[in-house]
């Protein structure tokens, strides 16, 4: 790892955050750095449509897999959706690039201070560094290089999952309920409005943010939508109690085709109860 | 003022040696072992806040024992070499071998530089492969030296002889359980007794290759060590052939550090940070 004596900065106690650390020791590392002056939206590919919702006992986060470039689609197979520790995880909408060096660092953040201080962030502690790293982007963000996550984890204290979305400035809101980010949120969150129920049992609630997704891709040309042909699917990360885990390709391509079944009767979807008609 | 006299070299590297040695000496044992499934790391310390195992990487773990601020710092240093080398490049490219390099040249400069004292520590940095025959033991001590070691090796007070404990009952390939009992049979065991050492005492840390997840480190609960070394009196099947009877472990505290009392107090006793974790 080096050649000689570790550095006296590596020696003295002092911060726990990987970000500070690094902000200081090596800046050249930090996400966007030495990025050219001038509008930088156009050059990158973005990342689309999340969305999240909790149930009782969890919270379940998915993306669509699709990033565009202007009119055309720059990646089919694209990953938005990461675990960012055992309990919480993140997903990106913006400027794609950027957004996963982004979700690395954070990462690496949450992991680091775990190791320093031998005890995990609480929820609301991972919630705020994250606000702190998409702060550290508002130059990017002011250039057209915007990074807007989603993040979601379980509060092991509370037993309840938790849903914090963000703005560019690094402004933090919890959510209740369900929530969404990216292009296509607008139409992922009508959806979702219509659908979720804050009592929904795990399954339906995959089937519940499917659905959303699929509403989001029919109306968004940058979202993408389940790909049958090259069996591409969303991604969804499940986070209850017992951790975090992705559901397995297969898992996920059984509720898309059994949700594209039902738009084959029903284009539009499901139809959503409505109270006091006659 | 005083006259300045000349010391030869020679000296004053051994007078550094017997230093650290000494402040080392002072604490406990700590041992290591390679079982079927990766590497195990015990050692006695009645605090559960203050480690002398922790986790450094996916695969890498560090042991210490002596001045705790000073190996904390090492640790300290360990975590974020290893986290800045991650991010910079990508996880697999951090190894063990680059870790014990780096400590070893950091110990060494500190050892022979006159402005400073030598560190009193001794240490463990493990890194475990896809197989047994991958895994790398490295023990460093407080001069720099790295020595690569296979199947056990212990560090600090009494080292020797729980290092010979282990030598005549170590196998290789063995279960987890078995390898705890053996690692905590041989912290208990000094030339004239062999102490049983109880549960809540005990820091027991694995890096654990059958773990699904990236980070293979993990602890091993009080409980789930009093059901492993409670079994069987914490006697281990393997060294069937110990000589000394089984003693109940309550008659046993009222004898305990004499070896302690004797040693002369380190030269900085002025509100420097204790060697942690206390001894009793």
């Amino acid at each position: 790892m080096s050649e000689s004596r570790i550095p006296a900065a590596y020696m003295t106690p002092g911060t726990s955050s990987f970000a500070d650390f690094l902000t200081a020791q090596s800046p050249e590392l930090l996400p966007g750095h030495n990025a050219a002056p001038g509008n930088l939206g156009d050059l990158a590919p973005h990342g689309t449509t999340i969305v999240a919702a909790t149930f009782p006992g969890g919270v379940i986060i998915a993306g669509d897999r699709r990033a565009t470039q202007g009119n055309l689609i720059a990646e089919r197979d694209m990953r938005k959706v990461f675990p960012a520790d055992e309990y919480s995880a993140v997903g990106i909408a913006g400027s794609a690039g950027l957004a996963v060096e982004l979700v690395k660092l954070f990462q690496t953040e949450l992991e680091h201070y775990e190791k320093i201080e031998g005890t995990t962030l609480s929820i609301e502690g991972k919630a705020s560094r994250l606000s702190a790293l998409v702060r550290g982007n508002l130059a990017m963000a002011m250039q057209g290089l915007v990074v807007v996550p989603l993040f979601v984890g379980f509060d092991p204290d509370a037993g309840v999952g938790k849903i914090y979305g963000y703005d560019p400035t690094g402004g933090r809101y919890e959510q209740t309920g369900y929530s969404g980010v990216g292009s296509g949120s607008l139409f992922a969150k009508g959806a979702l409005k219509k659908l979720y129920r804050p009592d929904l049992d795990e399954d339906t609630l995959v089937a519940v943010l499917i659905q959303a997704l699929y509403d989001a891709a029919d109306d968004d040309s940058a979202t993408g939508g389940p790909d049958l042909s090259r069996k591409l699917f969303p991604l969804v990360h499940v986070i209850t109690a017992d951790g975090g885990r992705t559901l397995p390709d297969a898992e996920v391509a059984a509720v898309a085709e059994s949700v594209i079944a039902g738009r084959l009767q029903r284009p539009d979807g499901p139809i959503a109860e409505i109270e006091g008609a006659k | 003022m005083s006259t300045p006299f000349y010391v030869s070299p020679e000296q004053l590297m051994r007078d550094r040696a017997d230093f650290a040695r000494k402040g080392i000496s002072r604490g406990r044992a700590l041992v290591s072992l390679q079982y079927a499934d990766g590497i195990v790391f015990a050692s006695e310390n009645p605090s559960a806040a203050l480690h002398k195992v922790s986790e450094i990487y996916d695969r890498i773990a560090f042991a210490a024992v002596g001045r705790y601020n000073e190996f904390e710092n090492l640790r300290i240093a360990g975590v974020r070499l290893a986290d800045m080398r991650g991010y910079a490049y990508d996880r697999r490219d951090v190894t063990g071998r680059g870790l014990a390099n780096a400590y070893a040249q950091t110990l060494g400069t500190i050892f022979s530089s006159g402005g400073e004292k030598p560190y009193e520590v001794e240490l463990f940095v493990g890194e475990i492969g896809d197989t047994a025959a991958d895994d790398q033991l490295y023990r460093l001590t407080y001069d720099g030296q790295v020595v690569d070691e296979h199947g056990f090796a212990a560090i600090g007070g009494a080292a020797e002889a729980v290092g010979g404990y282990l030598k005549e009952r170590y196998t290789e390939g063995a279960t987890l359980e078995n390898a705890i009992k053996l690692a905590v049979a041989a912290l208990g065991h000094t030339e004239t007794e062999d102490r049983e050492i109880e549960a809540k005492n005990l820091e027991v840390a694995v890096l654990d290759r059958t773990r699904t997840q990236p980070r293979k480190f993990r602890r091993i609960r009080p409980a789930t060590l009093v059901e492993i070394l409670g079994s069987s009196t914490a006697k281990p099947e393997v060294g069937a052939a110990a000589p000394a009877a089984v003693e109940p472990p309550a008659e046993k505290p009222a004898e305990k550090p004499a070896e302690e009392a004797p040693l002369a107090p380190p030269a900085d006793d002025d509100g420097e940070p204790p060697i942690a974790p206390p001894l009793d």
